[in-house]
């Protein structure tokens, strides 16, 4: 990848740009409901929740070289753990984190299985351990509601008991409510892959034996990044219950593994905020779609199809690497000078 | 005891099935080093252009089926020669990413053609019936699955082992590169050996038509047990893929019967434990 030091826009640092547009993004985020209303409301959370699934994902994938295809059953586990303790409980915070810790106590024991293989075989071994989550979800009826799935999960009001309790019934404080926790999510997972931690992941994607010479045990670290994944994955997953009210076994199944796959790949694998570009465009692109045809996925292959032989990159490898050195020629020469 | 012997007679055509999809997959996997995602929906466009050949225009039954193949195999060439073909240096991300568009275009591709419902198309005169086999009666289709299936077994030995193509198939397999060194034309061989696994699948797909259901979206289900069957019998590997699926499909004949709610699942174990303690598959190394 090019350096960015000394790139300049507009006579000011890169860093400082990306920072304004960052803070800016945010703002707008929060903004939504007053300026948009309810259904760009509903889009934007499924972009942050497809987000959080595609940035746990591409911790994988993208920092520590491998290729998972069996995100949806983490997805689902914590989807299914979240509408579970919702219909017994309903008090938001109780479902959101038993989904989450569901989806990682799965992730850790399947975790210790699958990182005893790498590149296809790793993929093999995670696409089947998520077609077993399915296969129990579809199923196993008298747990999961089988076809059907759970149905009536409560949008349950945000609470600790004697101390606070917000309605979360209105679209819009739910939607506050997964922003701040995406945000939150995101911006912890920003911290991970820049500290030691994630330089180590890094480290095992380009030279796995290199990382293990200097005393570092891959396998744990692996294991680590794995689990991480599939929290993520969780949290994504135990986010939707409350939005749809319904959880149902396609959410588990290969398929939906296959949509991180898709946001990573379009954004760009090597970036931090690639998964976040490309669930974005995800979305974007299947609005804009159906507003002609109901056969959207058929345009959406289409695009997979030029993406993958135009532009393996990503769209925000793109930006980077052709963009901004455009801009700083074109305009920032002149403000040095 | 009858009632088990039978339940194998019915995993075993079963079985056929599996293994007419599997083969295709694991030699395109072994001779071109990818894994099509697309090999599900390559079965079900056979499926679908036989139906449409025989269901609805009245060809005859036989020259229905050497339609479909010849038309999925014009397909897989475009596949190949203008998208596949680029993307043989890429990560397997990428290969699978690629394939999987080529999953959603068929799908929408076939709603758009045929509708949105499934259908069974009428079963040929001379298949129709059954015939007692302990003491039940055993569909004569099956049976001519069954056939078909070992068939194409002797059929694809015969051709890797004892003809000149099986040779060069074979040697690009083990070394690639080697066999374009002493000549062997491997972009055409690519193209070829990838025309004819997709026609190995459109053969499934195309007998599948009588009985089983025939729908957009069968892909991604079939694709799935495709690779279940090539896993345990290893990547790439003809003589494990014809035993993977006679142990997937006798299977799941026995766990409809015997534990209906896990029958799915425990395929999935049985795919999991071989990739854990042989991931090359219980017939590789």
């Amino acid at each position: 990848m090019m350096t960015r030091k000394g790139v300049s826009i507009f006579g000011y640092g890169y860093k400082k740009v990306s920072n304004l547009l960052l803070l800016l993004l945010i703002v707008v985020l929060f903004f939504v409901p007053q300026l948009a209303g309810k259904y760009p409301m509903y889009m934007a959370m499924h972009i942050l929740i497809l987000s959080v699934f595609a940035l746990g994902f591409n911790l994988l994938l993208g920092y520590t070289g491998l290729l998972s295809f069996g995100q949806a059953g983490f997805y689902a586990c914590g989807a299914y753990g979240c509408g579970k303790v919702l219909i017994l409980i309903p008090s938001l915070l109780p479902g959101i984190i038993s989904g989450v810790l569901f989806a990682g106590v799965t992730a850790v024991i399947l975790g210790f299985l699958c990182i005893r293989h790498t590149r296809i075989y790793f993929a093999m071994l995670t696409l089947c351990f998520g077609m077993m989550i399915y296969s129990l979800a579809w199923k196993w009826h008298t747990m999961t509601g089988g076809d059907d799935g759970l149905v009536g999960i409560p949008r349950a009001p945000l609470e600790i008991p004697g101390i606070f309790s917000i309605d979360m019934s209105s679209l819009q404080n739910y939607y506050y409510f997964v922003l701040i926790v995406c945000l939150l999510a995101i911006g912890l997972l920003y911290r991970i892959v820049k500290s030691p931690f994630g330089l180590i992941l890094q480290g095992i994607r380009d030279s796995e034996s290199r990382v293990s010479f200097s005393g570092v045990s891959v396998k744990n670290y692996r294991l680590i990044a794995f689990t991480i994944g599939g929290l993520y994955a969780g949290l994504a997953g135990a986010l939707l219950p409350p939005l749809e009210n319904t959880v149902t076994p396609p959410l588990a199944h290969w398929t939906h593994s296959a949509e991180p796959v898709l946001a990573t790949l379009l954004g760009g694998i090597h970036t931090f905020s690639g998964p976040v570009v490309g669930a974005f465009l995800f979305y974007v692109i299947k609005d804009v779609i159906v507003r002609f045809t109901e056969y959207w996925l058929i345009c959406l292959g289409v695009i997979v199809l030029a993406l993958v032989m135009g532009l393996p990159g990503g769209v925000v490898s793109i930006f980077e690497q052709k963009l901004i050195p455009w801009v700083r020629l074109r305009f920032a020469g002149r403000s040095l000078h | 005891m009858e009632t088990l012997a039978f339940q194998g007679l019915v995993g075993l055509s079963l079985a056929m099935y599996l293994w007419l999809i599997a083969a295709g997959l694991t030699i395109v996997f072994g001779v071109l080093g990818i894994l099509n995602f697309a090999h599900g929906s390559l079965y079900m466009l056979g499926a679908y252009f036989a139906f449409t050949c025989y269901g609805l225009w009245g060809i005859n039954f036989w020259l229905s089926i050497l339609l479909s193949l010849i038309g999925v195999a014009l397909v897989s060439l475009v596949m190949e020669r203008f998208f596949l073909r680029f993307i043989y240096h890429l990560d397997v991300a990428y290969q699978l990413l690629l394939t999987f568009g080529f999953i959603l275009i068929f799908d929408d591709a076939v709603k758009i053609t045929w509708g949105g419902v499934f259908m069974i198309p009428p079963m040929p005169d001379f298949f129709s019936g059954a015939i007692p086999i302990f003491g039940r009666s055993f569909p004569v289709y099956n049976l001519f699955i069954i056939g078909a299936g070992i068939g194409v077994a002797i059929g694809l030995w015969l051709i890797l082992e004892r003809t000149w193509w099986g040779r060069i198939i074979r040697a690009s397999a083990s070394d690639r590169e080697m066999a374009g060194a002493i000549g062997v034309n491997i972009p055409i061989l690519f193209t070829a050996v990838f025309m004819f696994g997709a026609a190995l699948a459109a053969f499934g797909g195309a007998l599948s038509t009588p009985v089983r259901v025939v729908a957009p979206g069968i892909g991604a289900t079939v694709i799935i047990q495709a690779f279940v069957v090539t896993v345990i019998g290893g990547l790439g590997n003809l003589k494990g893929a014809f035993v993977g699926a006679i142990i997937v499909g006798v299977l799941t004949a026995y766990g409809i019967l015997l534990f209906p709610i896990f029958e799915l699942f425990i395929i999935f174990v049985v795919m999991a434990i071989v990739l854990l303690l042989k991931p090359e598959g219980l017939f590789g190394g």
